[in-house]
């Protein structure tokens, strides 16, 4: 039986790397999206909402938090095509912010106070979710689709071109990434059983980002080892406990340096593939 | 137009099936600003762009492509960390919004996979077939170029500068490779500088200067007329 | 009391144009967004707060704060910047992004979390011109802020470096083949925008009389949202924008509370983006370059 403890860090694990995978869907498209923790706010505040206020049950929660949360995503990702590289970066920055900003002023549901009442979740319960959708994301991989991400990533002119709908697909990838995003709300929510708006701020926004980075950018498992890189290794390097961040930006900075894709790397994959087409 | 600046002005072109069109002219003539407002990535402030008679000028670039008009480009754009097989697969795999798009193309179009196969056979890509695109040597680049843009099934290819910086034996080999494209269907508009590779190559050619057309006709009439002379002689270089 | 706001909106203003300079020196002449100038606007604040402490004059304050902040920010770009300078814009950009949480980390587990207070009797004194009333403190900040605003007009538009920056800044490439090395300059760059951003910390440790470790992102990122709004390209742009939202800021802390003032600044941040990306200054040419 595991401790409480540890349990509480698998949880988190498994919460961040529902947050890293939505960067990294956006990524996958060549764009940078350094707000996605208004998406997970979204996600856990109407979670919240549905099961605490209108008592439903959380899987139905999730459900429509996500579908909630990916239209909010697809009205981000349209002006986003109009912006690029740091531009884009600043835009989803202020919007993360605004997210914040406006839950903070949302009385309904607590304001800065924050809000209670949802009932806690299991371990089980959160990792079904997390191990779900990284399955998912990790079939995708080797779809059609996703050759379309890579290719609008690496040229999206080219793609265009040839006959790719740019559009669609890096809208699309907004709303996906946000709807995964907002089930890392829901779960925090029902996790933590508290939240407030600043849970969903900034700093959280970075840790997806940061967590993808190191983990590996070029390929979904890459946001599993960022993620648990960034939750375990404080555990076991305890004497760093309140330099951690240090290290984390440190570590950014020296992979950026060394090993720009991060630790894990699509090639590494690909061998093991055997030759089998994309 | 450009801020003021007419960069084509009354260019009139028309491309036959089965013909091999080229467009010359000096640097800056407006020889790819044509070949952008033809793929739809420029909107032309007057004007046409038709494919088989219909109407295309205003439809997104990637509907134009899809309709049948494919292009290289003058600096090659490939699909960096792509290889060179997926970049046959991810152009002619596209099909609304269905759920087969989720399965990995062999088992979603194996007809496009067959056809990846095809290609790579024809344009001797074989070898490099799972090579990253961004590792391969710039005249195998230019072919997975071209592969990529016939895979797509186009009526219309358009090759921008197709033989710059090769020998005369790799452009020979570029020469064969569409005339055979030309035997199997495909129209073909070109723009080159290499003289000798387009007098012996086009049937018919357009001549641009400053975003004009100052002549056409067939490269007999072309390699004679004062006025291209002149265009050329004129720029210096 | 409208008057009032002004007052109050012009001192935030202040701030925030100084802190956009600096954002916007690093952007307009690199076209990187260091992100760590958030942190060395904090820093540079604990460093004139050290100064104060120690009962040292203010301008010395000032310049303790200034200093450290560049020397900081010459760090960063040797680490930071230099080698990554031939690589897509995001991957320095995420490099700052590193020295940004590293900073705010040190300066908290060598400061601690809670905020640092300044000495009561330090610039009470409080000057009243009809309805409106400016501590000497606010006049301070905005009097600071003009003169830092002329020095640097003066090195950009008058010194042979400054010159140099600008040619950079109008093309990298053309400046290199012209003979102007890029390397000291993007260092002399990192380093002035180290030391706008510097000054703007000690001078908001000042206006509110106290310090935490979290005010780079509380009010430094927002400085991004002036440096958008004046033109990112066009670094003059600030000093208007930074008034502007100053005053957007205060206003909307006044009449809607405080809690959705950072919406608001947000929010124009992603209009100006969206409709205008070149800024209120930039002249009509697009930011992203050509669709092909």
């Amino acid at each position: 039986m595991m401790s409480t403890y540890y349990a509480g860090l698998l949880a988190d694990v498994g919460i961040l790397l529902l947050g890293a995978l939505s960067v990294y869907i956006i990524l996958a498209t060549g764009q940078l999206s350094l707000g996605n923790a208004g998406f997970m706010g979204i996600g856990a505040y109407l979670t919240s909402y549905l099961t605490v206020t209108k008592e439903l049950p959380l899987t139905v929660a999730l459900v429509i938090a996500a579908a909630a949360s990916g239209a909010v995503g697809v009205m981000v990702g349209f002006p986003a095509l109009r912006l690029k590289g740091i531009y884009l970066a600043m835009a989803t920055l202020g919007f993360g912010e605004m997210v914040r900003s406006f839950f903070l002023n949302f009385d309904l549901m607590g304001g800065a106070g924050g809000f209670r009442g949802m009932h806690h979740v299991s371990l089980g319960y959160i990792w079904t979710w997390a191990a779900a959708i990284s399955l998912s994301v990790a079939v995708l991989e080797h779809s059609q689709i996703w050759l379309e991400l890579r290719a609008v990533r690496d040229d999206e002119t080219a793609a265009a071109l040839a006959g790719l709908d740019t559009t669609t697909i890096k809208v699309g990838s907004f709303g996906f990434a946000a709807a995964v995003a907002a089930i890392a709300g829901g779960l925090f929510a029902h996790h933590h059983v508290y939240i407030e708006p600043g849970n969903f701020g900034f700093e959280r926004s970075i840790d997806f980002v940061l967590a993808v980075i190191l983990g590996g950018s070029t390929i979904g498992a890459g946001a599993l080892v960022g993620s648990l890189l960034l939750v375990m290794l404080p555990e076991y390097l305890r004497f760093l406990a309140e330099w951690r961040f240090t290290v984390f930006g440190a570590l950014l900075i020296a992979m950026l340096l060394v090993r720009r894709q991060g630790i894990l790397d699509r090639s590494l994959f690909s061998v093991s593939r055997l030759g089998r087409s994309a | 137009m450009f801020g003021g600046i007419h960069a084509l002005s009354n260019i009139s072109l028309d491309v036959l099936p089965r013909q091999i069109v080229g467009i010359i002219g000096p640097n800056g003539a407006g020889k790819t600003t044509t070949f952008n407002v033809i793929t739809g990535a420029y909107r032309p402030s007057m004007g046409e762009v038709r494919l088989d008679g219909k109407a295309v000028t205003t439809q997104p670039p990637h509907l134009i492509a899809r309709a049948g008009i494919s292009r290289t480009f003058q600096n090659i754009r490939l699909f960096g960390d792509m290889t060179v097989r997926e970049h046959l697969l991810v152009a002619q795999a596209h099909r609304g919004f269905s759920p087969r798009r989720l399965l990995p193309t062999r088992w979603a179009d194996p007809e496009a996979f067959r056809r990846t196969e095809e290609i790579l056979e024809f344009l001797k890509l074989g070898d490099v077939k799972g090579r990253i695109a961004r590792s391969l040597p710039y005249g195998v680049q230019r072919r997975v170029e071209i592969a990529r843009a016939i895979s797509a099934r186009p009526r219309l290819l358009l090759l921008d500068e197709p033989v710059a910086g090769m020998s005369h034996n790799e452009a020979d080999d570029i020469r064969g490779l569409i005339l055979k494209l030309r035997a199997g269907g495909l129209s073909i508009l070109l723009i080159e500088h290499d003289m000798s590779f387009v007098m012996n190559l086009c049937d018919y050619l357009y001549v641009l200067d400053f975003g004009v057309m100052i002549a056409q006709g067939r490269p007999e009439e072309i390699r004679t007329n004062p006025t291209v002379l002149d265009a050329y002689l004129g720029h210096g270089t | 009391m409208l008057l009032q706001q002004l007052v109050n909106g012009l001192t935030l203003g202040a701030v925030y144009t100084l802190i956009a300079l600096s954002f916007s020196l690093v952007m307009g002449i690199l076209g990187v967004l260091n992100l760590a100038i958030a942190e060395l606007f904090m820093l540079g604040g604990y460093f004139g707060f050290a100064a104060i402490l120690a009962k040292l004059p203010l301008p010395v304050a000032l310049l303790a704060g200034m200093a450290g902040a560049a020397l900081v920010a010459a760090v960063i770009e040797r680490v930071g910047y230099q080698p990554l300078r031939n690589a897509p814009v995001v991957t320095p950009m995420l490099s700052t992004l590193g020295f940004s949480i590293i900073l705010q980390n040190v300066a908290t587990n060598v400061w601690g979390s809670d905020p640092l207070q300044l000495p009561d009797e330090l610039l009470a004194a409080r000057f009243t011109l009809g309805p409106v009333s400016a501590s000497a403190m606010q006049l301070t900040v905005i009097g600071a802020t003009v003169i830092l605003v002329a020095l640097l007009a003066f090195i950009v538009q008058r010194t042979s470096m400054g010159r140099a920056l600008r040619a950079v800044a109008e093309n990298r490439d053309v400046a290199r083949l012209l003979g102007v090395s890029a390397g000291p300059l993007t260092l002399l760059a990192f380093m002035l925008s180290g030391a706008l951003a510097g000054a703007a910390g000690v001078l908001i440790g000042l206006h509110y009389a106290a310090i935490t470790p979290y005010i780079g992102v509380e009010i430094g990122l927002k400085a991004i949202a002036v440096m958008v709004v004046g033109g990112t390209k066009r670094i003059w742009g600030a000093l208007i924008a930074g008034p502007i939202i100053g005053l957007a800021e205060v206003m909307t802390t006044a009449y809607g509370g405080s809690q959705i003032r950072d919406f608001v600044v947000y929010g124009l941040m992603i209009m100006i983006l969206l409709l205008r990306p070149q800024g209120l200054l930039g002249d009509r040419h697009t930011e992203q370059g050509p669709r092909v």
